[in-house]
């Protein structure tokens, strides 16, 4: 029911022209009308794209914060940022490794290990409601039954020494204060609901018995046991192999469109993200660099990191040529470098970049890029 | 599971036989006169070497010697000690002061050592965790018949709150401060193993994801990081028997318990060989034993291992 | 090749293990290196195997720096790199901490409280407790140094052999191991002793005398102590052999010997140095509880085990406690040490307890 093109087809000139430079928005023209992206909601604007509505969304993250004390000095991990989801949407987080992406999921879900991590800034709104001012015992109950979250490895993420079942059987326990013999029924019924075969006979079966790709369906199934609202997987799909891949991507789609979940995607892999997703927001060191509407941003990126995560993307119709790739590393977490964290790498750094640390703003439309150079880059 | 323990079992066979060989090696075929030392200060009467050396059919070859032997351990036969008094009859009654002070030996060292190792490993670097690593430092350090003396000395002697010597009347109080003592040694190596887990299984992906399912910290870590953490420490427990029965030799030596630790330290002392050899043959297969037992429990602890 | 390789995240092992000790594990086992399971398989075996060969030596050195750089920050391997160090000189040159004779008892003198001129006192025979313990941490550190040492070496060789053999040598060796492991230190000990105590003379060793007992109780240690350093290096060698570059070396022709030395030795010289460290923290304790059985080092030999348990039979009666706690405490203090070196070095050579 929710087509990828939720996009707007009028742009509110007036109100971006301020911040704009060179907006034409021609290549909005052709957009056709979305389905509202906030479902049920009287007040909901469809011309405004969900990050530019307050206290309406499913979940709203404002300028978070998240550093972590180490003997190597402070790590800032998240520098100020900013997202929304709604009901039914998918966004996808994208970037490297310590870009981030992960710390923002933990946050949102409340599994920080505090300390070392720290929270100095920021709101957490679920619903309306502030996660990060909850008392913890309300918040631990909103785990599970309202967000929920899927991990990289299913195998180290299941606990080795329980059968599935009752790993998946302990939510109904512990949340719907369910019998063993009803919560296992549960069990089941979702083992066969994400496609596990003979999944009556494996309920007892340990994790380290199922192959890479069954035991992911394990940890979705639990993590979808009890409904939630959110659901975040933290690259679900990295450790298997591509065929099991497309699978699993298609399940939580599924899944998705069953519950009317807001699912958030994270995941460093553009490819995977481009069937599934409906938004993107791409992170480096901490910050989002580039949000916007997944065909946008695929068609033009207006971040010259995204450019470069782009062109990594093997493509058929380049085959045999060489796939260009980011030099250089990530930064060191406690080394940010000044201006703009990505200026080292960045074929287009200029002495502003190295002065100036550019913010994210409005460059089109229902587009946001942290570059100074963004105009340039999708003028190109 | 049930291939497992068969496994485990055949897999066992070897070892049984190769650690018994090993000792009857030691004691009868090693280079020189078997018999030597074996009277006392004297030299043995030729006509005891010529009972002894038919006793142990020493004149036959090597392994039908050792089949002989095994034969009669399995009987019950350890041979008889200086005084011509049957070793395994000398034992029999000492067996059950043994298992009862290693017993208390074990539940003390397990307790008191699996939540010092606990409490350590939920604070890591906090105040509890160096206290217990710089006091295990301490016990690990000192050995147990010093130790052993120490307390001796100032619980018995000085203040009198436990009786000096146990002797004839072993009960649960007059065992509780030689208990302590055994057992103090494994319990700081299980402090740290256990601290070790804790702190390490807190980082690991399925401890992330029970806080993700929403679970209580008393679940998360009661049920969660407990049982993952709680294997290795079973595994160590077996391992560690040995240094127990070990240990008793020692304990019950300096405490005058009459079990089968003590009569290894007399017989020791009295130059009796065949009560010494007798005794701590049966020792080597309790604790191969208890080994055993300690695998299958593994087994059924850790799925990774017999669910294959 | 698939995409992740081109990472460049990938592109430099030797940047991407210290980026990997920075403390955000953000994505655990995710982009980098270290793909649990099945995406091992989707690397070609070329590119793993040339980063790990990479890795190898570079990691190796580094692991050594690193290491190196965390203990030299470490209180504990300085305390007791002191404390070893003294007892070492202690043992060497038992001369230049006292000019006594440790064999010198006087009964007139017997008993004597610590004071100025006997700074332990003395004990029940009029023996200086200082001197004797002095001249005891000989005979107690030799047998932990020659039992640790030769432990090393019997168990390194073997493990050795059998890793690199492999096949029936390997099986062979390793049940042998398992039978010797089967038997707990203190009661082979008390077997092998209590049989080799009355003998003279063992493969025309002579058994008897100072040496002779230093002899037996080396013999024990060793006998039953390298099954837990042979199992370490069999793992090493078993662990590195199948890698391209080891199978290259040998198809170009270099000696085990080499291959041992290049490839081995830096995976396999931490966890033996550990072991062996505290293992002479062990060795030092066993002799000194055998002594104090009375079957390990017996008088004349003076040792602290012996001393201990001379002073014991006349502790009961509460009299002479200082000569009992003075060898008692430099023999705490001596197993102190070297398990403390022991820890830290283990925890200098462990990435994950050095972040505390």
């Amino acid at each position: 029911m929710f087509g990828r093109d939720k996009h707007t087809a009028e742009q509110d000139d007036t109100h971006r022209d301020d911040t704009t430079r060179d907006t034409t928005g021609h290549d909005d023209a052709n957009r056709e009308e979305p389905a509202t992206v906030v479902k049920g909601d009287p007040i909901a604007k469809p011309d405004v794209p969900p990050w530019e509505r307050q206290g309406e969304q499913l979940l709203e993250v404002r300028d978070l914060f998240v550093e972590f004390h180490t003997s190597e000095g402070l790590a800032k991990a998240i520098n100020g940022v900013n997202l929304t989801l709604a009901e039914g949407e998918t966004l996808a987080i994208l970037g490297e490794s310590g870009s981030g992406k992960s710390v923002t999921a933990q946050a949102v879900m409340g599994i920080l290990d505090m300390p070392p991590a720290k929270i100095p800034s920021g709101e957490i709104f679920y619903r309306g409601k502030d996660l990060l001012t909850m008392p913890e015992d309300e918040r631990r109950k909103l785990r599970g039954p309202e967000i929920s979250m899927v991990f990289q490895d299913a195998l180290s993420s299941l606990n080795p020494v329980f059968p599935v079942g009752w790993q998946i059987a302990e939510m109904f326990r512990k949340h719907r204060d369910m019998n063993r013999s009803d919560s296992y029924d549960q069990a089941i019924r979702l083992m066969e609901r994400v496609n596990i075969p003979g999944a009556k006979e494996r309920v007892k079966a340990y994790p380290h018995q199922f192959s890479g790709g069954m035991r992911q369906r394990i940890m979705i199934a639990m993590a979808i046991a009890l409904d939630p609202k959110v659901l975040i997987a933290d690259e679900p799909t990295t450790a298997l192999d591509v065929t099991v891949q497309a699978q699993i991507m298609a399940l939580l789609k599924e899944l998705q469109e069953e519950h009317d979940m807001g699912l958030i995607l994270i995941t460093h892999d553009l490819g995977v993200v481009a069937d599934v997703a409906d938004r993107i927001s791409v992170m480096y060191a901490g910050r989002i660099v580039e949000r916007a509407y997944v065909d946008d941003i695929y068609a033009a990126p207006a971040h010259p990191y995204t450019k470069g995560l782009l062109e990594s993307i093997p493509r058929l119709d380049q085959k045999g040529q060489d796939l260009s790739a980011i030099g250089g590393l990530p930064p060191s977490l406690t080394r940010i470098p000044p201006g703009c964290a990505f200026n080292p790498r960045c074929v287009m750094a200029q002495d502003v970049c190295r002065e100036e640390s550019p913010p994210l703003r409005d460059i089109r439309p229902r587009r946001q890029s942290a570059c100074h150079f963004a105009e340039e880059l999708l003028d190109d | 599971m049930g291939k497992y323990i068969v496994r485990r079992l055949l897999q066992m066979i070897p070892v049984v036989l190769g650690s018994t060989f090993l000792i009857y090696a030691m004691v009868f075929a090693m280079p020189g006169d078997p018999t030597a030392g074996k009277c006392g200060e004297r030299a043995c009467p030729p006509a005891y070497v010529k009972e002894f050396r038919e006793k142990y059919n020493l004149d036959d070859p090597l392994p039908v010697q050792y089949g002989k032997y095994m034969g009669n351990v399995l009987q019950g036969d350890l041979g008889e000690n200086q005084y011509g008094i049957p070793v395994a009859e000398d034992l029999r009654d000492r067996f059950g002061v043994t298992g009862k002070l290693a017993s208390m030996a074990l539940v003390f060292q397990s307790v008191v050592g699996i939540l010092a190792g606990i409490l350590a490993g939920l604070r890591k670097g906090g105040f509890i965790d160096n206290l217990v690593i710089v006091s295990t430092l301490f016990v690990i350090s000192i050995p147990i018949f010093v130790s052993g003396f120490v307390l001796q000395y100032f619980f018995g002697l000085e203040l009198g709150w436990f009786p000096v010597l146990v002797g004839a009347d072993a009960t649960f109080y007059r065992l509780l401060l030689p208990a302590m003592v055994l057992g103090s040694l494994s319990l700081a190596y299980i402090a740290r193993l256990m601290r070790t887990n804790i702190a390490e299984n807190l980082g690991s992906d399925y401890v992330r994801t029970a806080k993700a399912k929403g679970l209580s910290n008393r679940r998360i870590i009661g049920i969660h990081t407990l049982r993952n953490s709680l294997i290795p420490v079973i595994t160590f427990l077996g391992y560690d028997f040995g240094a127990l029965l070990g240990g008793s030799i020692v304990t019950e030596g300096i405490f005058n318990i009459l079990g089968v630790g003590g009569y290894v330290f007399t017989s020791i002392g009295n130059r009796d060989g065949i009560a010494v050899v007798g005794a701590v043959t049966v020792l080597v297969l309790v604790y191969l034993i208890v080994n055993l037992i300690v695998d299958l429990l593994y087994g059924v602890l850790d799925p990774r291992i017999s669910h294959d | 090749m698939t995409e992740r390789n081109q990472t460049p995240h990938d592109a430099n092992p030797d940047e991407r293990l210290e980026h990997d000790d920075a403390p955000l594990h953000d994505n655990k086992p995710g982009e980098g290196g270290e793909l649990p399971t099945e995406s091992h398989e989707k690397q070609t075996p070329t590119s793993s195997s040339a980063a790990i060969a990479a890795d190898d030596t570079g990691t190796a050195r580094s692991l050594t720096a690193d290491a190196w750089r965390s203990l030299r920050k470490n209180p504990l391997f300085w305390i007791s790199s002191v404390l070893i160090v003294g007892l070492l000189a202690i043992a060497i040159f038992p001369g230049l901490f006292t000019d006594q004779n440790p064999d010198y008892g006087d009964l007139g003198r017997a008993r004597i409280d610590p004071n100025s001129t006997h700074w332990f006192g003395t004990d029940r025979q009029g023996y200086d407790v200082y001197t004797r313990t002095i001249y005891g941490a000989r005979a107690s550190i030799l047998v932990g140094v020659l039992g640790a040492t030769g432990t090393l070496l019997l168990g390194s060789f073997l493990g050795l052999v059998a890793g690199y053999l492999g096949g029936w040598v390997d099986t062979l060796i390793s049940r042998i191991g398992d039978i010797f492991f089967a038997i707990p230190l203190l009661m082979a000990g008390i077997i092998l002793l209590s049989a080799t105590r009355s003998m003279d003379t063992l493969l025309g060793v002579p058994l008897q005398g100072y040496f002779g007992t230093i002899f037996q109780l080396v013999l024990v240690l060793v006998l039953f102590g390298w099954p837990a350093i042979m199992r370490l290096m069999r793992s090493s060698v078993i662990q590195v052999k199948p890698n391209d570059y080891v199978q290259a070396a040998r198809a170009l022709g270099a000696s085990p010997l080499r291959i041992i030395r290049r490839h081995v030795m830096p995976n396999a010289l931490a966890p033996a140095i550990v072991v062996t460290t505290i293992n002479l923290g062990v060795y030092i304790s066993v002799e000194a509880t055998l002594s104090f059985l009375g079957i390990g080092l017996v008088p004349p030999a003076i040792s602290w085990g012996v001393m201990i348990n001379d002073s014991l039979v006349f502790l009961r009666s509460g009299t002479t406690l200082h000569a009992l706690f003075f060898p008692a405490l430099f023999l705490s203090i001596c197993v102190l040490a070297f398990i403390m070196l022991g820890d830290a070095v283990r925890d200098a050579f462990d990435p994950k307890s050095r972040d505390r």
